[in-house]
């Protein structure tokens, strides 16, 4: 009995971080990881080294697995799950989050709920060697309660770039030890993107000063700056008629007067859930806009899937290239 | 005819009324089954039956931790102590403020401890990260659980000041300040969301619906501690409570020092309601509830409502936390849901009763 309080009190506080890894392996992988675009490829190899110095210091954790089967992986974002699947290694997904809706088979893996509201024991009892995940989702202390159960935890950040469909699929390549696939995988979409951005850039017209419109549900959003769609509205050769403001805000009549976007894009699923273009051009706010006059044109208002458009994953390329077509006739 | 039929049989039940050491033994050991039962609940497949085995083998430490072991001690355990602190504390804090203003419709948010905490995270989570972009501000982070602490304490003292008049502090004064300053922070709420980002906004939305998720050792010992005080405190206000129950005059002229017992009041709940919120987000209704259950089953006597309700708060938060992470696993709903979902429909089930006219 008098074993009792001394076992208890060696259960460290944070998990059980410090009776097992070495926290400073642990800290250096974490940051190689968060960081990978200052770091370059030699970040990535410390990160490489980190990962292995990690995964050989942990004493047969009970839930890593040192590479005798497949790596099982939770994915947490759906640019990520579909990376994964582009790898054609979905047979290793024990999990994925609510957000993971391409392709449909990702669809039938079990959801660990949405990325900023994950549940530590619900991740574990999956049973995951790694959790891919991008950087925002947790809570944080979860992360760090998986790290502490000898779970790989690797976050990608999202800088709304190309390299942040390199860095998807390199992470997606070493979680599920198909490196080379996911070189292959990454020559491929490169040449496209290279291809793509060189049409787009030697387009010498009037660039298209376009609105991009989020209807999930609810009052319509328009895009401001430092966006997803932004970003992919500037890649696209286009303008994004709003520079106000960052992020999502709803729109008003008078501001969407003011902005006189020529065209607007916006996702399919926005579409589905208004109820179909024409209710779509029905919304008052949109009736004094240079595209509204063009409504029955039919290249006026463009969608396109929500996670391939502003997943900036493995799909990037090809919708760029559908997006900049539909603007080109606009 | 009829009427005096129903009174008759009224005060009939009233005088079969279980005891109150009764009633207090039967919460007891309900709360005892709900917090064994609790344990055994979960994502990942560990039932009771597996629980000795997992208890000894912590007791007899061997080279290796099973991943029970782990999930057990670091992710479950934490939990269900969480869910026992946060649901006697607020289960007590309830009936204190009913206690405190007569009036059972106060609850421990009425003195603006909780929208205080919001307003402070929400303060925390769309305009901290200008500030110290680095430090990660969501439910569990350390920074936030200070803010909203904080915010809480900032919040109750105001409302505080406000009710001081000449001749102490005015009950009445102090609910309608309440009311007013709770509308204030639910506007600047309101406005902080409006300018938050998308990542912001669900962070913060999260933590407006409750969850104890961000149950770690160290935090759940922290709220433990000041849940375990502040009963040990409340308890010994229940003779008082009992006189103010009468009036304040009353209470005055049997002697109760009804300045400092209303002073106390506050002091307990936005301590205890404090720690709790910062640690877990917002759990509705337990504090409503709990001490409205006590009171039916054993009467408006403090010396049972305010340990009754603690026990009874603790079996609630432990009962819905455990539907929480299960009901949809490996995923998990917010607490404060359930706690609504569940709490609300039974209160009114419960008012509609034949009982409710003991109120």
């Amino acid at each position: 009995m008098k074993a009792a309080p001394r076992s208890l009190r060696s259960l460290p506080p944070e998990g059980c971080l410090s009776g097992f890894a070495r926290p400073g392996a642990a800290d250096m992988t974490a940051k190689a990881i968060a960081a990978p675009a200052h770091l370059g490829r030699r970040g990535w190899l410390a990160g490489g080294v980190g990962a292995a110095a990690l995964l050989a210091g942990w004493p047969r954790s009970a839930l890593a697995n040192p590479g005798t089967r497949p790596a099982r992986l939770i994915t947490v974002g759906g640019s990520l799950t579909e990376a994964v699947f582009a790898l054609g290694a979905e047979a290793q997904l024990v999990g994925t989050d609510t957000t993971s809706l391409y392709p449909a088979a990702a669809q039938q893996t079990p959801k660990v709920g949405y990325m900023r509201q994950l549940s530590a024991e619900g991740l574990l009892a999956l049973r995951p060697d790694v959790v891919l995940a991008l950087a925002g989702s947790g809570p944080p202390l979860v992360l760090t309660q998986m790290r502490s159960a000898g779970v790989r935890v690797e976050l990608i950040e999202r800088r709304h770039e190309w390299d942040d469909v390199r860095r998807t699929v390199q992470a997606a390549g070493r979680a599920t030890g198909r490196e080379a696939a996911a070189l292959e995988l990454q020559r491929q979409l490169e040449q496209r993107w290279v291809t793509v951005r060189a049409r787009i850039q030697a387009h010498t017209g009037a660039r298209p000063r376009v609105l991009f419109i989020m209807a999930h549900g609810g009052s319509p959003l328009v895009a401001g700056r430092q966006t997803a769609a932004h970003a992919m509205l500037t890649l696209a050769g286009a303008d994004n008629v709003i520079s106000g403001f960052n992020g999502f805000r709803p729109m008003t009549a008078e501001s969407m007067a003011a902005a006189a976007p020529d065209a607007i894009v916006t996702t399919t699923q926005s579409l589905q859930a208004v109820g179909g273009e024409s209710a779509f051009w029905r919304r008052p706010e949109l009736s004094l806009t240079p595209a509204w006059r063009r409504r029955h044109s039919g290249a006026v208002l463009l969608h396109q899937d929500a996670l391939a458009l502003l997943g900036f994953g493995p799909r990037l390329p090809q919708v760029l290239e559908q997006l900049h077509q539909g603007l080109l006739r606009v | 005819m009829n009427t005096l039929a129903l009174k008759r049989s009224g005060a009939a039940w009233l005088s079969q009324r279980p005891s109150g050491p009764a009633v207090l033994g039967a919460l007891a050991l309900a709360m005892l089954l709900s917090l064994v039962w609790a344990s055994g609940q979960g994502a990942f497949g560990l039932p009771l039956r597996e629980l000795p085995a997992v208890l000894a083998s912590a007791l007899w430490p061997s080279a290796e931790r099973s991943a029970a072991e782990l999930v057990f001690f670091n992710i479950r355990l934490p939990r269900l102590v969480l869910a026992v602190a946060a649901g006697a504390g607020l289960g007590l804090a309830g009936a204190l403020m009913q206690g405190l203003f007569r009036n059972p419709l106060a609850d421990p948010g009425l003195i603006g401890v909780s929208s205080g905490a919001a307003l402070a995270a929400a303060f925390a989570i769309v305009l901290g990260s200008l500030w110290w972009p680095e430090v990660p501000l969501a439910l569990g982070t350390w920074p936030l659980m200070l803010m909203a602490f904080l915010g809480g304490a900032v919040v109750t003292a105001l409302i505080y000041a406000l009710a001081l008049g000449e001749g102490g502090t005015r009950v009445g004064i102090m609910l309608l300040a309440g009311i007013a300053i709770n509308a204030l922070a639910g506007a600047g709420i309101g406005l902080l969301s409006y300018l938050a980002t998308d990542e912001q906004l669900r962070n913060l939305q999260f933590w407006m619906l409750g969850s104890l998720g961000g149950a770690r050792w160290e935090a759940v010992w922290v709220v433990a501690l000041i849940a375990l005080l502040s009963a040990l405190l409340a308890l010994r206000l229940a003779r008082p409570l009992n006189a103010l129950a009468l009036g304040e005059a009353q209470a005055t002229m049997l002697g109760v020092p009804v300045e400092r017992l209303k002073l106390l009041c506050v002091l307990l709940t936005a301590l205890v309601v404090g720690a709790i919120t910062a640690t877990t987000g917002i759990i509705g209704f337990i504090g409503l509830v709990a001490p409205h259950i006590v009171r039916l089953l054993a009467g408006p006597d403090h010396r049972w409502v305010l340990p009754g309700s603690a026990l009874l708060g603790a079996t609630l938060v432990l009962l819905a936390d455990a539907w929480a992470r299960t009901v949809i696993a490996p995923a998990e709903l917010p607490l404060g849901i359930i706690t609504a979902l569940v709490g609300v429909p039974f209160f009114l089930l419960l008012l509609r009763s034949a009982h409710a006219r003991t109120l």
